[in-house]
């Protein structure tokens, strides 16, 4: 009987929702137990870093690494992960695009950490300790992962063989990715393991979208009650379906709720957030200055609608630093 | 020539051809530093550079090229595209390369013309010719589409423009449509007396016109009508037509006006339009007596009728059983396919009150130019004779040149026919009256055939010339009759204060007030100043960017007689020339679904403004209409999904051309 693949899975910028979509399978989990050979996975198996490190390079089939890159030692890990295996693969919208993290790209290091660590209500920090690469206590130093200024995806880090979309990929996606992937017919590298037709395709309420839909206000779910069969564009709601990859099922419009973008633009489109913000703009109801200025007003956060999941990724990839390099992000 | 940098593989590979333009590019961009470079980079097997290449040595060099060392792919770096991208296309077409392998890059109007470091001109040559390089290695083969031209052409303005081009195309056998905002066609030209410097009777040349637009076969005229929407695209526009009621059927009516003279209103009360309301007409009226149609028209908003509903309806008694008069006539829409238009809508004349200072509107006596051509006609409202509106005749008469031409506050642009005319009504006034005339003018331009010969015999005859804007105009305190005018004499150099009786300001011309809108509607342009704008001003004066669009008179820009029928009748041979071809060829850009990945999501539907994509109901897909797709990109730009594109500027060309353009290679 042939070897098992052995695979690993490792966790870096995210908010951990993307290990629980492993465990999301359900029984089917059980199908991937036996099907493979789990040889790293530090949030649900004791490994530890050496353990990696003992492996041969490219003995791992595949590596799942999920979550954006914000500190050294994720950096690190993708580099060893990514000699390890001979399959990276991207998992979920941080890994993938930046995700919800990479929105920190709008700020940098020092606002952050002064943010988070100094004036957020809740911090309690009467010495002003804020992070840094070393520490000394009680005589010890120690060294500790460096911030980045700018967070990435993970293919800004090392090279990608695929994408899992998702925020986080729902059992489906993930379990038609695993199978792809163990059904030996690889597709072409760089691709993004989900179906490349955005969501509309597949939402029940395609129907029910006018054709000639005209844009005189945008309204945010909370300020209405959404009808539950109706287009959420036609309701006025800012709906990134038309913009995003399907292969979720709608899950957020049978949820009553619109579509945010998290399995990111189609293969023939670099930068999602562009393209939905060109196609509204195309669909706003007037063609003056000061109307089409009050139609765009009624989107309080423009960067956190369009580009929720996807500003590392995009071309923009972040607001731009005074002075400080882009390109060479230093850890300290 | 130089020695060809043909150090590459000799099979397949781009040649770069880089362009001198005589100096316009070399004497900016260093081209041996730029050929040099392009030779270095990827895929470049051949890179030249060559004075004009543009000429046929300069297109056989490249001919040549693709034949011996077998180049695929060919980028020049020259002037503009819009002016030689054809001539490149066809030289490599006729060298057995699909047309669409060439890319221009623009060195002259985007670079050597607008630049004065030559450093920088010749890195930014570099920069563009690299991206240039990049994009046409992944252009795809095209080839240009053919669409029928249909035959019948509208022309938008029944002035002296639009009849010349309407009979001109009319007697080449074409049906024409004129459509005319007025209830008569003639425009401005009907209004004058005479016209310069052959005093011709405008009339008499004129009318001759008009009946014979009235009696073609092949020309349909609708007045009191104006085009409300154009859609399509070059020999096939869909246009349509709002045709306003006149209230009084054109079959019908024979034009014996006993119904004005049967009119409960026995006086003419109405301030006359046609005769700048010097005189009266009735609420039922005939513009002048030579108007086509020979149709009366009822003014509604004068009419006892309209407005009480109690009118005796004297009108409908007379004319009787022809029953020509309905006062429940409908406003009509029509709609009309044509191939190409023509545009002849005229031009205002400027409002004098926009200087307060020469008392327009104030001082009852003083006039426009317009209302003394009425005045010296013989067919206006003093039959020809020069009567104040006090009813004194003049005895001395000031003309003052240049009123809202060639002046910082109201116009910057000389209106190019107020000098003549002035020449012509100081020559009429000393004609028909005993009255001194005095002329103020700026410069005199007389540049047209026989003008100068007529400023002289205007002088000759005794008219006083002073060289000097007015600067004032109020009535002299020691005769309250008289108006003085205060110039300085430039060529005297003093301030000289001319006491006359009657005052004519010699108006400048300015585009029609919603000539903006019209822009719009026929998808033109204008230029500054807010008239028109030809393609070219030099080698296409009478086209727009619009193909199939074309402009005559004074639509266009101040013009006299002659000049406006000249235009119009090459915007006629420009019609013409398209007709007669019967097909035009355009690019192959247009857009396309990718079928299989559109999601159906319908944003393109309602943007595209050629009506050219509709959701295909069976399979929920976007599809678009080749035929009517202009590829101006808009879908392409909206599809949320990207998943419509356009030939020649799909997504990978473009990018190609940014990255080349931003990567130091």
């Amino acid at each position: 009987m042939a070897e098992k693949p052995k695979v690993a899975f490792y966790w870096c910028a995210s908010c951990g929702g993307c290990e629980e979509a492993v465990v999301d399978l359900a029984e089917a989990i059980l199908d991937v137990i036996a099907a493979v050979e789990i040889v790293f996975w530090p949030v649900a198996m004791d490994f530890k870093r050496k353990d990696l490190e003992a492996m041969p390079d490219g003995s791992i089939s595949a590596t799942f690494l999920n979550g954006a890159i914000r500190t050294t030692e994720q950096a690190e890990m993708a580099h060893l992960l990514r000699g390890k295996s001979k399959l990276l693969v991207a998992l979920g919208s941080c890994s993938h695009l930046g995700g919800i993290p990479g929105l920190a790209n709008l700020f940098d290091r020092e606002s952050l950490f002064k943010a988070v660590y100094l004036e957020s209500p809740s911090t309690v920090n009467f010495e002003a300790t804020l992070p840094t690469a070393r520490h000394k206590d009680d005589g010890h130093e120690v060294e500790l992962p460096g911030f980045y200024n700018t967070v990435r995806p993970l293919d800004q880090v090392v090279d990608v063989d695929y994408y899992i979309p998702g925020c986080p990929p729902t059992p489906r996606i993930f379990r038609t990715a695993l199978q792809t992937l163990l059904g030996g017919e690889l597709p072409p590298k760089g691709s993004v393991l989900a179906p490349d037709r955005a969501l509309c395709d597949e939402c029940p309420r395609r129907d029910t979208k006018p054709e000639h839909l005209s844009i005189t206000e945008f309204k945010r779910p909370q300020q209405v009650l959404i009808d539950e069969e109706k287009c959420l564009l036609a309701q006025g709601l800012l709906c990134m379906g038309p913009a995003t990859r399907g292969g979720c099922e709608a899950l957020c419009i049978n949820g009553n709720m619109p579509c945010t973008g998290c399995c990111g633009p189609t293969s023939r489109v670099r930068d999602q957030g562009g393209k939905i913000l060109s196609s509204l703009a195309s669909l706003v109801d007037s063609k003056e200055d000061a109307e089409i200025d009050r139609i765009l007003a009624t989107i309080p956060d423009p960067v956190g609608s369009f580009y929720r999941y996807s500003l590392p990724g995009s071309l923009l990839r972040r607001k731009k630093l005074d002075g400080a390099s882009v390109q060479a992000p230093t850890p300290t | 020539m130089d020695p060809a940098n043909t150090n590459k593989a000799s099979t397949g590979g781009t040649g770069v051809y880089v362009c001198h333009c005589g100096t316009n590019i070399a004497g900016i961009v260093d081209v041996h530093v730029v050929v040099e470079y392009a030779a270095t980079l990827p895929s470049v097997a051949i890179a030249r550079d060559y004075k004009y290449l543009c000429s046929t040595p300069g297109q056989e060099l490249i001919k040549q090229d693709i034949h011996e060392h077998g180049i695929d792919r060919v980028v020049v770096a020259a002037c503009s595209p819009c002016l030689h991208e054809k001539t490149f296309r066809k030289a490599i077409a006729d060298a057995g390369l699909n047309p669409y392998f060439v890319q221009i890059v623009n060195l002259r109007e985007h670079d050597s013309w607008v630049h004065t470091d030559h450093t920088a001109a010749t890195q930014k040559a570099m920069d563009l010719i690299r991206a240039a390089v990049r994009r046409v290695r992944i252009h795809k083969p095209l080839n240009p589409k053919r669409v029928s031209v249909h035959p019948d052409v509208l022309v938008v303005g029944g002035g002296i423009a639009g009849i010349h081009a309407a009979l001109t195309l009319a007697d080449a056998g074409k049906h024409v449509y004129l459509v005319e905002r007025d209830a008569t066609i003639g425009g401005h030209m009907a209004m004058f007396d005479k016209t310069f410097p052959t005093l011709d009777c405008a009339a008499c040349i004129l009318t001759p016109k008009m009946t014979a637009v009235q009696a073609h076969p092949k020309i349909t005229l609708w007045t009191l009508s104006e085009v409300t929407q154009v859609d399509g695209y070059v020999g096939n526009y869909k246009v349509t037509v709002k045709r306003k009621p006149r209230f009084v059927l054109e079959d019908a009516c024979v034009g014996c006006m006993e119904c004005i003279e049967a009119c409960v209103y026995k006086q003419a009360k109405v301030p006359d339009e046609f005769n700048m309301y010097l005189g009266k007409r009735k609420p039922i009226y005939i513009p002048f007596p030579q108007a086509v149609p020979q149709v009366v028209v009822i003014d509604p908003e004068t009419c006892i009728e309209f407005k009480s509903g109690k009118c005796k309806k004297t009108c409908v008694e007379v004319c009787a059983d022809r029953k020509a008069i309905d006062f429940h006539q409908p406003e009509k829409i029509e709609t009309i396919d044509v191939g190409t238009i023509i545009l002849a809508t005229g031009f205002y004349t400027f409002n004098a009150k926009r200087i307060p200072y020469y008392g327009y509107g104030t001082y009852p006596n003083v006039y426009t130019a317009l209302e003394v051509e009425r005045l010296v006609n013989s067919a206006g409202p003093t039959g020809g004779e020069i009567v104040l509106r006090d009813g004194r005749r003049p005895k001395a008469v000031g003309i003052v040149h240049c009123v809202g031409s060639r002046d910082e506050n109201t116009n910057r642009y000389c209106s190019r026919v107020c000098c003549m005319y002035s020449l012509k009504l100081a020559h009429l006034i000393k004609e028909r009256s005993e009255a001194e005339v005095f002329n103020f003018y700026i410069d005199m331009r007389t540049p047209g055939k026989g003008f100068e010969e007529f400023y002289n015999r205007v002088a000759e005859e005794g008219t006083h010339f002073i060289r000097g804007r007015v600067a004032d105009i109020y009535p002299d305190p020691q005769d309250q009759g008289r108006l003085l005018m205060c110039a300085e004499d430039t060529l005297m150099g003093v301030i000289c204060k001319v006491p006359v009786d009657m005052v004519i300001l010699a108006t400048g011309l300015e585009p029609q007030p919603d000539a903006q809108e019209i822009r719009r509607r026929f998808h033109i342009t204008c230029s500054m100043e807010g008239f028109f704008l030809e393609r070219h001003p030099k080698l296409a004066p009478v086209s727009t960017f619009t193909d199939g669009v074309f402009l005559a008179g004074c639509c266009q820009g101040p013009k006299d007689i002659p000049d406006t029928v000249a235009q119009a009748g090459a915007a006629a041979a420009e019609a013409l020339a398209l007709i007669d071809a019967g097909y035009v060829e355009q690019e192959p850009y247009t857009a396309s679904v990718l079928e299989e990945e559109c999601s159906g999501c319908k944003t393109c539907i309602p943007i595209c403004p050629y009506q050219a994509i509709t959701l295909l109901e069976d399979k929920k897909k976007a599809n678009i209409n080749e035929v009517l797709c202009k590829g101006c990109g808009t879908c392409v730009a909206a599809c949320p999904s990207g998943s419509i594109q356009q030939n020649f500027f799909e997504d990978q060309e473009i990018f190609a051309e940014i990255e080349g353009l931003l990567s130091y290679a």
